[in-house]
């Protein structure tokens, strides 16, 4: 109870001022943003769409500078600035809730395996999982009106661009908005359910004077994983894989994988090591730390191989309709391209090889920033060449974007971590979890 | 020169543990431990210092590194840039991801073949190498602890017998 006490103060005390902070920044982006009208598209739709048309227009207008713009560049233009707050909006959306679904995945595959060492930080992850029903709701707002038209985020929803396209009227079948709205539904109805039970199991072993409730969650947890793994891959290609519908990749869900497996992990050791600094969770010693600072060496290079892997063979073979994903990417968005490898592989693999540095709390935390900032890039990467185009910057939509989800993410997060006790009562490893030493 | 040495000969390894904790504590030098099985902890009670093996194993992987690199960019860039299959063979970064596979191999190669090979330098172990077991039992059931005597040979008898050794010896040994 004291513990729990304990907690819903930092709970309140760093979360609204984030929130707020957040609020604020996206309010002032709105405010100030590019001398028109782009930034407030993220949420005031509604009353500035035409003013917002005639302010980009004009823009464009000004950059043309009386060259042979056609009316059609014009067109191309205004939508890829028109799509900008959008994408925004939508890539930090959807990056922090790639987190919770990791962390989500990383937790039943500690249950499924029946880890020893991590039943201590249960709670943890279950805190962090609390935001994948608000976020994910979020994210699937942003889908539906995105394929209702309230943006061009995905141009195989645009009926007048499907007319005049074959390939995306081959894969009609599957990219039509009713079906993917079906379709995410499902997925999200999974991916909440698990938690929502596995969460409620969880709490009813710590009540329980037997273990059928870990038993139960054990299954759960294992059928889980595999509805998961399906739903995950089919997941990449309907939310990140269909901004670019000419495009293909096989091994994508996993790479989408990778990336939210490494946010997610690397979020539970920032949690875990900000929740131990303020005293909250005495147990978890520098061996838990250094065990998930493992994981996020691991993953981070498995990331970069999946990366690797599907870089090199299109760059070796070099199909065209293949080819043109990573040219996009590679003449427009050089630094944040590149740069996410330096900060994805690089940093982390020269920092954290060390055994002893990972059991440093400021270095993990500072991999752990570095990570994060990195995989944001990521989403960053897959998203935006396909929505905004080589009108890309790094400004006041996405730095908002980034601060609000940031925030709520934050309050959500250690609203629920005040909810329950931090320490598992009876889970059958929780004394072998505490002894846990490497 | 030969000098005396003693033997104890124990069962089991939480006994030797503690033998060692205690031995330790009274300041006698160890000279050796022989066991059957790696004892977890034995090197931190008998405080050894840790292992620079993976640091050595980290240099041989920059050196892996680079022998790949100069190499592929002499042979394929600098000594005959063909065009094989339009492949840009007009600097080493052009043509980076098709050398990658080949990098990470030569790093591991080197990594590991060149540690194992200094573990076996520092361990000295070779083919033909006479073995330096004492006893024959450490092999498979018993462990001997090695302690060199300097004139207090009955006191570490006690001693060694006190920390639940089956028996206790001592030998001849060349220097």
């Amino acid at each position: 109870m004291v513990v729990g006490a304990l907690c819903l103060g930092i709970g309140f005390v760093s979360a609204p001022s984030t929130v707020d902070e957040a609020k604020e920044m996206v309010a002032s982006a709105h405010g100030d943003g590019h001398g028109s009208a782009h930034g407030s598209a993220a949420e005031h739709t509604n009353d500035t769409h035409g003013n917002d048309h005639d302010a980009v227009n004009a823009h464009a207008n000004t950059e043309a500078h009386g060259e042979d713009h056609g009316a059609a560049h014009d067109e191309h233009v205004f939508h890829q600035l028109q799509n900008r707050p959008w994408s925004a909006l939508y890539v930090a959306a959807f990056f922090f809730f790639m987190i919770s679904l990791g962390v989500l995945a990383f937790y039943a595959i500690q249950r499924a395996a029946q880890a020893g060492w991590s039943p201590i930080l249960f709670r943890v992850m279950e805190g962090i999982t609390a935001y994948l029903a608000p976020g994910g709701i979020i994210v699937f707002v942003i889908l539906a009106m995105s394929v209702m038209h309230f943006n061009h985020l995905f141009t195989w929803a645009d009926e007048e661009v499907v007319a005049h396209d074959a390939l995306i009227q081959g894969k009609s079948g599957y990219l039509n908005p009713t079906f993917f709205l079906i379709r995410a539904a499902i997925f999200l109805a999974g991916w909440i359910a698990y938690r929502f039970y596995s969460k409620k199991l969880s709490l009813a072993q710590d009540e329980a004077d037997d273990n059928s409730n870990f038993v139960k969650n054990f299954r759960l947890s294992a059928g889980f994983l595999v509805f998961y793994l399906v739903t995950e891959s089919m997941m990449s290609w309907d939310w990140i894989m269909s901004f670019d519908p000419h495009w293909f990749s096989t091994l994508f869900g996993w790479y989408v994988f990778a990336s939210m497996f490494v946010s997610g992990i690397t979020t539970i050791a920032l949690i875990t090591i900000y929740l131990k600094s303020k005293g909250l969770l005495e147990q978890v010693n520098n061996s838990h730390i250094h065990d998930l600072a493992k994981f996020m060496f691991g993953i981070s290079i498995f990331w970069t191989y999946l990366w690797f892997s599907q870089f090199m063979l299109i760059w070796y073979a070099n199909i065209p309709e293949e080819a043109v994903y990573y040219i996009s990417r590679i003449e427009h968005y050089k630094l944040p391209f590149f740069g996410m490898l330096a900060l994805n592989f690089i940093f982390p693999l020269l920092v954290l090889m060390n055994s002893d540095y990972k059991r440093v709390n400021w270095f993990v935390v500072m991999v752990g920033i570095v990570i994060l900032f990195g995989h944001y890039l990521d989403v960053f990467n897959m998203v935006m060449p396909a929505t905004v185009g080589e009108n890309w910057h790094f400004g006041v939509p996405e730095i908002g974007g980034i601060l609000f989800f940031a925030g709520l993410f934050i309050f959500i997060v250690f609203n629920a971590l005040t909810k329950e006790e931090l320490m598992p009562k009876r889970n059958p490893f929780i004394e072998e979890s505490r002894q846990f030493h490497y | 020169m030969a000098s005396k040495v003693i033997h104890a000969v124990y069962t089991d390894d939480d006994i030797l543990m503690n033998a060692v904790k205690k031995v330790r504590a009274e300041h006698h030098h160890i000279e050796e431990i022989y066991t059957p099985f790696p004892v977890h902890g034995l090197d931190k009670a008998m405080g050894l210092s840790d292992t620079r093996l993976a640091i050595t194993a980290f240099l041989y992987g920059c050196l892996g590194l680079t022998v790949a690199i100069t190499m592929m960019n002499f042979i394929m860039i600098e000594d005959w840039p063909q065009d094989i299959g339009g492949k840009p063979s007009f600097s080493f970064l052009d043509n980076m991801p098709a050398f990658v596979p080949i990098m990470f191999e030569l790093t591991v190669f080197f990594a590991a073949h060149l540690m194992v090979i200094t573990f076996y330098l520092r361990s000295r172990m070779w083919p033909f190498k006479e073995a330096e077991n004492p006893d024959k039992r450490t092999t498979d059931d018993h462990f001997l602890m090695e302690i060199g005597i300097h004139g207090n040979e009955d006191e570490l008898k006690e001693l060694l017998l006190d920390t639940g050794a089956i028996e206790v010896s001592v030998k001849e040994k060349d220097a």
